[in-house]
């Protein structure tokens, strides 16, 4: 992955020095380890910041929302299919962007690091080793075992839609059982999901990082926040706090692409894509349908046919 | 000083002593992180972690905080009257609170017990509690506590301060509030004061020497506040930012609320819950006007406010503690210590005058 660098701000330095953009979208190096922070360059010298490596998992497409300019954006295999989902939804003009397509390896779950001391000082990566150095501790660890868990079962790791690619098309897993997540909850019982679910959710503060993280949620007041009326209640109520998470998951039914950002944003580690996964699949078995794979077709919870099954209206 | 020694063999038995005199709140794991809950009876507090991922602000100012109840319905008594809930704030000890989140409770008493207004509600819960605080030898690696006026072993804020020596606690007496706790405990192990302050003094050293970042803030107070606010780094500052409350909810120091009333069916209660100065809804007037509508002007809002009005306004610092959660947990890595440095900086530049 850190070898797609010298590609990415070739390119970048090329599209601002021929004014195809105003800006490019990318990454600089963070400030803790593991985290890269989502930056803009609008010079050819800003491009000198841009990094790439594990750890660039947050998805870009949400900083397109509503953007004026002319906007390079680096793009990972799932935020580009959230750029297809902008474009069918109106928030982004295609002639607006130069995307530039990572083939993307995965991502390095922090947490899953995290969990190997309190203090973790440097981690960086070779090829397919990651080395993480911290208090009384210097491990080389596989970077195949340290990855998101969407990215384990992602079968869309390629950009769906580009201007540029920075290397060759990575291989797409194969061997995967995509859904042996959502099916071990199907197989439970109602008391079983009931405590689960409540278990998942205990921990929550209502901060919206998942919410906002998402670059599917961009309503201008999401409902959580509508005061006339007002549809929910604030506080730490578990009725509330379910009822944020169950109604978001439900606004992104057919338009999520599993890119996982709204588990890695969560400060307190709830892997609310418990909720998408399972509308994910849904969508997968009743209409064939993942999403932002392509601008030509309307996605099928926003459209219609006459024939539609309606043994479901009694 | 007064130092006791607390075997840790008597540890068990002297917080179940507590327990008839006080609430016990302490550190405990829930999956992977380390907050403050009550302790059931019986249950020890787990003092293992480094420190909390949500901070101590919650057991003296809750995330959602029910003022009074009422009722609608004229067949009930009483109806139509707020009903304060009874026996609010009982006695609370909260075992293992670090340093840093105590002194935040000490940065956000300037705002609930002013001159002008005091929080009825934030004080008389602090005052009800007794903070035996856990002296941390193991500062994360975000940590820049030793920057913002605290330390590892800062005991100024607290009512007891211990330190982990091995197979005892050494416990400084800070407070008669802490030395009601220890007598209630029934420790009573007093030590020579000198040769114990010894080993705090060697331990402090071990433990400031393994913060591994500093923030100069000294020329904060000198810049201009307009030439702060007009900076030209805020947009590259914000750019990231999502807008979501992970910095303020776990930040011990952040104290913004908003009151709710719930009514369901002929019945509710007023609710004071815990508010962010991210969200857009924070200032959203009722006219529609949003004088913070954009991400950039809440993100400089909430840097000023912690780095410079309050510097100007109660001239004791930083509204800061140092604990490092904002920087580890913010999902886009927004860091306060980097825009605590381009504002610092920004002060070290001279007013241009242009007369």
């Amino acid at each position: 992955m850190i070898d797609y660098i010298d590609k990415i701000k070739q390119i970048s330095k090329q599209i601002l020095t021929d004014c195809r953009v105003d800006m490019v979208i990318g990454f600089r190096q963070g400030t803790v380890p593991m985290m890269n922070e989502p930056c803009f360059a609008k010079t050819v010298d800003d491009v000198d910041a841009f990094v790439w490596d594990s750890h660039c998992g947050i998805n870009l497409a949400n900083y397109l929302t509503g953007r004026k300019e002319k906007i390079g954006i680096i793009a990972k295999g799932c935020d580009t299919r959230n750029i297809v989902t902008h474009i069918i939804e109106n928030k982004i003009d295609r002639d607006r962007l130069y995307i530039i397509g990572v083939p993307c390896r995965g991502m390095v779950d922090r947490r899953k690091v995290n969990a190997l001391c309190d203090s973790i000082y440097e981690v960086t990566e070779q090829g397919d080793t990651v080395k993480v150095t911290g208090e009384n501790l210097d491990r080389q660890l596989a970077r195949a075992d340290l990855l998101q868990e969407n990215c384990t079962t992602c079968v869309h790791p390629n950009p769906v839609i580009y201007d540029e690619l920075v290397a060759d098309e990575v291989e797409v897993h194969t061997d995967v059982d995509r859904w042996a997540d959502v099916k071990k909850i199907e197989a439970m019982g109602s008391d079983e999901k009931w405590s689960y679910f409540d278990d998942l959710l205990k921990e929550c503060i209502r901060c919206y990082a998942c919410r906002n993280a998402c670059p599917l949620c961009y309503c201008p007041t999401c409902f959580v926040d509508e005061s006339k009326p007002q549809w929910m209640g604030k506080g730490q109520d578990e009725t509330d706090v379910r009822t944020f998470h169950f109604l978001r998951a439900y606004h992104c039914a057919g338009r999520c692409t599993d890119c996982g950002a709204c588990a890695r944003a969560c400060p307190v580690g709830i892997d609310m894509r418990v909720f998408t996964r399972k509308l994910e699949k849904d969508c997968f078995d009743l209409y064939g349908w993942e999403a932002g794979l392509t601008l030509d077709v309307r996605p099928p919870l926003d459209t219609y046919q006459a024939d539609d099954p309606e043994e479901f209206i009694k | 000083m007064k130092i006791i020694r607390i075997d840790k063999t008597d540890w068990d038995s002297g917080l179940k002593k507590s327990a008839d005199h006080y609430r016990l709140v302490g550190p405990t794991q829930e999956k992977d992180f380390f907050l403050y809950k009550p302790l059931k009876p019986g249950k020890a507090p787990d003092m293992s972690f480094s420190n909390t991922r949500l901070s101590a602000k919650g057991t003296i100012y809750p995330q959602s905080h029910t003022l009074f109840t009422y009722s609608l319905d004229p067949d009930q008594k009483d109806h139509h009257l707020l009903i304060e809930p009874e026996n609010e704030n009982p006695p609370t000890a909260v075992i293992g609170i670090r340093p840093c989140d105590a002194a935040a409770f000490v940065q956000v008493r300037r705002n609930f017990d002013a001159p002008d207004y005091q929080d009825p509600y934030w004080l008389n819960a602090y005052e009800n509690t007794v903070l035996v605080g856990l002296a941390c030898d193991q500062p994360g690696p975000a940590c820049f506590c030793t920057s913002t006026g605290g330390g590892p072993y800062d005991g100024t804020a607290l009512d007891l301060l211990l330190a982990d020596n091995d197979n005892h606690y050494l416990a400084q007496v800070v407070s008669d509030k802490g030395a009601a706790f220890i007598e209630k405990a029934g420790w009573a192990g007093e030590v020579e004061t000198d040769a114990a302050m010894q080993i705090f003094q060697a331990r402090k050293a071990a433990a400031e020497d393994k913060i591994r970042s500093t923030v100069d803030t000294d020329h904060l107070a000198d810049a201009g506040t307009m030439a702060l606010y007009d900076a030209p780094f805020w947009e590259d500052v914000a750019f990231a930012c999502i807008n979501c409350g992970t910095c303020t909810f776990l930040c011990p120091t952040c104290w913004c609320f908003d009151i709710q009333d719930e009514t369901h069916g002929m019945s509710g209660q007023r609710l004071r819950i815990w508010d962010s100065c991210m969200f857009p809804l924070f200032t959203r007037h009722g006219t529609g006007h949003n004088p913070r509508g954009e991400k950039v002007q809440r993100v400089r809002q909430r840097f000023m406010h912690k780095l410079k009005y309050y510097v100007d306004k109660y001239e004791a610092g930083v509204q800061c503690v140092g604990c490092g959660r904002c920087v580890l947990q913010c999902p886009v890595n927004i860091d306060i210590r980097k825009v605590c440095e381009l504002m610092n900086n920004a002060g070290k530049q001279p007013v241009t005058c242009t007369a």
